[in-house]
């Protein structure tokens, strides 16, 4: 239990290199590397669910990423970009941007024909479909994208230590080059700790952002039953 | 492309590690998920504890779970057994909602059907239920396989990673065709894989081609 002893240390929490600032370090690229991610993935998400051109490479891209091995992505642009945090960044936008672009892609594609005909009907353009109809709907697997996406950066981000980024992954990769596993247990139970914390906090929000009438639970099934009760008595009436 | 040719037989022995360390888990994870996934399938309370554990066990950065598990297992830090274990968590985290998915799709008629012909609840599951729901466990199997591969290479960082040493080995020494190697060996096993686990997947349920023949058949 001598991590125990690391983790509590007073030493170890505060002054360079301690634990709230590789915290906030490890929060911060997570953070930079979203941001650019879902400004890339969501508008060419849309685009590509609401005209239908290229599903297929969206999709193409989202299976091909789970056989990349991220060290090895991470290490080639290190060794093309140069040392810094310029290569670990490009890195781990690639790996963040094709499950953001999944989400959006599939959330908007899976819109319900006949809500985007409702609101053809009511006289609604293009443009005011997109945000007013597809997006709002597609909210579920959009965020369910930045979701998975958040883990794999914290993920990454880690292992980016071993190319010289900070954050708390440099407990690990320091700790085992000085042969000091206390330092490197507590480390990746830092680690473990953001990630599950971070996935917590975004479940919340999504709970916040997306519409009542789209989230699984009781409102949903009634919504759903009520739905299938109509289209019975439609069929019975056709 | 010369660095690859000099150096067959270093990348044939980090092959074999690599399919050793990244497969066994797959194995290992599959046998335990069944049971799990079973269970969980039939206690509704049972359901959202497992599901939600595997969820949690899931978030967990490779990394960490690599060098963390010592420290449950009392296993030494550097022993390849944690990168072994830690990938048949993952496994199982990913396996078991599967599996319970996959056993709450078989149509009651077939259970019924199978109990009707006097199967008892054993048999029932080892004969109908679990052959019916081989196609929805196979397509988590292939994602669970791939990932694996991809992920042993994480474990090179604390010394055993198959052919992730590859790129450990070529940062340390600048050798960018050695990184790349690396890189395209692991998707080209990725891929290899995920084929033949497709063609398993095939061979293990003939009726559904039966099937499909037949509904072309009605349509030509």
């Amino acid at each position: 239990m001598n991590f125990l002893g690391w983790l509590f240390d007073p030493a170890h929490w505060s002054g360079a290199g301690s634990i709230p600032q590789r915290l906030v370090e490890h929060i911060g690229y997570t953070a930079l590397t979203m941001l650019i991610a879902i400004v890339i993935a969501v508008p060419l998400g849309a685009w590509i669910g609401h005209t239908g051109k290229g599903g297929f490479l969206v999709v193409g891209s989202a299976n091909g990423l789970r056989a990349l091995p991220t060290l090895g992505v991470l290490i080639l642009l290190v060794q093309w970009i140069g040392l810094g945090i310029v290569g670990p960044l490009i890195a781990l936008v690639l790996l963040a941007v094709p499950p953001v672009l999944a989400g959006t892609y599939a959330g908007v594609r899976n819109v319900d024909a006949s809500v985007v005909d409702a609101a053809r009907g009511m006289g609604m353009r293009g443009r005011e479909i997109l945000f007013g109809v597809e997006l709002p709907n597609a909210l579920p697997l959009i965020t369910g994208g930045v979701r998975s996406s958040v883990l794999q950066v914290i993920s990454t981000a880690t292992i980016a230590a071993y190319v010289g980024l900070n954050g708390l992954g440099r407990y690990i990769i320091d700790g085992l080059s000085t042969r000091d596993f206390p330092q490197m247990i507590a480390g990746s139970i830092l680690v473990a700790l953001l990630a599950v914390v971070a996935d917590l906090v975004l479940a919340g929000l999504q709970k916040l952002l997306v519409s009542p009438g789209l989230q699984t639970g009781g409102t949903t099934r009634r919504v759903r039953a009520l739905a299938t009760r109509s289209t019975d008595t439609a069929a019975q009436a056709a | 492309m010369n660095w690859v040719i000099e150096n067959l037989g270093f990348i044939a022995s980090l092959l074999t590690d690599h399919i050793v360390f990244s497969l066994v888990p797959v194995v290992i994870g599959l046998v335990i998920a069944v049971p799990l996934g079973w269970l969980a399938n039939r206690a509704g309370f049972g359901r959202a504890v497992v599901v939600n554990l595997a969820g949690l066990l899931y978030t967990i950065p490779s990394l960490a779970l690599f060098v963390f598990l010592p420290a449950i297992l009392g296993t030494g830090i550097l022993d390849p057994v944690n990168v072994i274990v830690a990938l048949s968590v993952y496994t199982v985290a990913l396996l078991v909602r599967t599996v319970a998915d996959a056993l709450e799709a078989v149509p009651p008629l077939v259970v019924d059907a199978a109990t009707a012909m006097g199967f008892k609840p054993f048999r029932r599951f080892v004969a109908a239920e679990l052959p019916i729901s081989v196609p929805v466990i196979l397509a988590g199997v292939r994602v669970a396989a791939v990932s694996s591969i991809s992920l042993v290479t994480v474990g090179s960082v604390i010394g055993f990673g198959g052919l992730g040493q590859m790129f450990t080995d070529g940062f340390q020494r600048s050798i960018t065709a050695e990184v790349v190697a690396g890189i395209v060996l692991v998707v080209v096993l990725a891929l290899v894989v995920d084929g033949i686990l497709l063609l398993i997947g095939r061979l293990l349920t003939p009726w559904d081609r039966a099937a499909r023949a037949v509904a072309q058949g009605a349509t030509a």
